[in-house]
């Protein structure tokens, strides 16, 4: 049976996901994903087309609210926990281009 | 600990103890065995013994503590508190205070519960065995070579050790009723959507679901009446108050039909154990012998239950985690530019699981693949909730094992992650289905580590579902 996944694609969506993988964890992720994915064949293989799909367990619709402002959560204490800030707002590194 | 929660919100309520003699008993039991079991991230000493002043001086000045006045409960370190470290057992959240609490916090706060600490979990609630830890792996009390669960083992060893009476889970697959199972306590999940989701860091949003661990049926009973609620922080909150169980606990199963999974017996899927299949039958038979009305029942699409759970689990995860990216809390790496940050930042953070649900969150919700995966696994999803409707026509609640062995070595499981998610395969149908289901201790195995029996029920079932558990409870006495 051929793999599910390529080491290609692994380094593909690792670069999705924002995460840098190395060689070496390129191959085991590759392995891993691919035994889990084999075990996904069942359902992969299932006929289903007449099926409705489930997005959530219980159903509600348009949760609504009265447009009332309300306390939130404290701008100062907020900031507080972020990795580094600057006049009142998250900072940074460059967004675009070399730093 | 042969005092339950209960009586010591009773003894603290009428005056005959102090919360502080209480929480101090508890931090006496954390000191001599908490270097062993490693069930928290943070033992909270000062703010319990705080929290418990403050209980005392209510119950001196004749005020109402609550329900749960002066009871020492364990929280797991994936809810909210605010300005106390929460880490969700991550490196990505190190040092990170939350500017808020959690809704369960806030409610057990107002019931009079003392958080003693939070407990250790698999990084983001992705695990079942607690190994997977920034902070170290939980041990078993009941012997510590072997895991307690996950992923809420540090909150099921805590109260399997007396280091709390009450603790607070989290289950999106299992994650409270497998450690429940593995540590010989009583572990709910309730239905999706009756425990608040505010303040809990989201795993999969459409399966995660908050829950009581305790000693004992009455006292989870009593947490779940504390938690569960509408709350209008959370727009998947169901907009009805707790179900009132504790009072219907003593109503027995006399004539309640009771159905046992054909697929999930030990003959249909493989892999449960002879002594677990010989416990659940022994459950089965003592609620027969208390009057239910008893039979097989087939619930032939569980056995998809767990591909779709981990092509579903991870496509959440993908986008929920993506919140991670060293701009607004927790960990930041330096990077050139931002992209460069991010990646750095989550690189480091993530553990390998972490970053392998991710990916293949990634992948099944990726273009080409989103039919077959994900897609796919939604539809099965349906097939379940069908399944379990047409069963609930002649039964009022299931019964399974909750866990297919007994808890197993440190170590064991780790290398292959194929066959630690097999641990889930009899508690991730409920959470696919939304539906409540709660483990029982209900003996030992073959290696004298206990085996839990899952009771399930349909949507809002709990009633059922709680009175078949003390009727458990009470046939093993």
């Amino acid at each position: 049976m051929s793999s599910p996944i390529s080491r290609e694609d692994v380094a593909h969506i690792a670069s999705l996901a924002r995460l840098s993988v190395t060689e070496e964890e390129l191959d085991l992720f590759t392995g891993q994903l691919a035994d889990i994915l084999d075990h996904a064949a069942d359902v992969e293989s299932l006929d289903a087309h007449d099926v409705a799909p489930t997005h959530h367990p219980y159903p509600m619709t348009n949760v609504l609210r009265a447009d009332v402002v309300r306390p939130s959560l404290d701008r100062e204490e907020v900031l507080s926990q972020a990795p580094s800030t600057e006049s009142g707002q998250f900072r940074v590194p460059p967004v675009l281009g070399e730093a | 600990m042969t005092e339950t929660a209960l009586s010591l919100a009773a003894a603290v309520r009428n005056g005959d103890r102090t919360a502080r003699s209480v929480v101090e008993e508890h931090l006496t039991a954390i000191e001599a065995r908490e270097g062993d079991i490693n069930a928290f991230n943070l033992v909270m000493t000062d703010s319990a013994l705080a929290q418990a002043d403050a209980v005392d001086a209510q119950v001196a000045a004749g005020e109402d503590p609550g329900p749960l006045a002066g009871v020492p409960l364990a929280l797991k370190d994936n809810m909210c508190t605010r300005g106390v470290a929460t880490t969700a057992s991550s490196k990505i959240l190190e040092g990170w205070e939350p500017p808020y609490n959690a809704t369960v916090v806030d409610r057990l706060a107002t019931a009079g519960a003392i958080t003693m600490g939070k407990t250790n979990l698999d990084e983001f609630a992705m695990g079942s065995s607690t190994e997977n830890s920034a902070f170290g792996v939980t041990h078993n009390p009941l012997n510590l070579d072997v895991v307690p669960g996950g992923s809420s083992g540090g909150s099921a060893a805590a109260v399997a050790a007396g280091f709390a009476s009450l603790g607070i889970g989290s289950d999106t697959g299992g994650s409270i009723r497998q450690p429940a199972s593995f540590c010989g306590v009583v572990g709910v999940k309730p239905t999706y959507g009756t425990v608040s989701r505010y303040g809990l860091l989201a795993f999969a949003s459409s399966l995660d679901q908050v829950g009581p661990l305790a000693n004992n049926v009455a006292d989870a009973a009593a947490l779940y009446e504390a938690i569960a609620g509408h709350d209008h922080m959370d727009s998947t909150s169901i907009p009805l108050p707790a179900l009132p169980v504790s009072s219907e606990l003593d109503h027995g199963v006399e004539g309640m039909r009771i159905g046992v999974i054909s697929e999930l017996d030990g003959s249909g899927i493989e892999g449960i154990s002879a002594d677990v299949q010989a416990r659940t039958r022994a459950a089965v038979d003592a609620l027969a012998a208390a009057g239910a009305i008893v039979d097989q029942v087939s619930v032939p699409s569980v056995v998809y239950g767990l591909s779709a759970y981990y092509l579903i689990a991870p496509a959440e995860a993908s986008s929920n985690l993506s919140r991670y990216d060293g701009v607004r809390y927790g960990l930041r790496e330096d990077g050139a530019n931002n992209e460069a940050m991010n990646i750095a930042s989550r690189t480091a953070g993530f553990g390998d699981e972490v970053k392998r649900r991710i990916m293949l969150g990634t992948y099944a919700l990726s273009a080409g693949y989103y039919d077959a995966y994900y897609g796919k696994a939604q539809k099965v999803r349906t097939l379940i909730i069908d399944d379990f409707a047409a069963a609930y026509e002649n039964f009022d609640v299931l019964v399974t094992p909750t866990a297919p062995t007994t808890a197993f070595e440190i170590g064991a499981k780790t290398e292959d992650p194929m066959t630690m998610y097999v641990n889930d395969i009899c508690t991730i149908p409920s959470n696919l289905a939304g539906h409540p289901a709660m483990s029982v201790p209900y003996g030992v195995g073959d290696d004298g580590l206990p085996i839990g029996v899952q009771v399930l029920a349909p949507l809002l079932g709990e009633v059922a579902m709680f009175r078949a558990g003390a009727a458990l409870e009470r046939s093993l006495v």
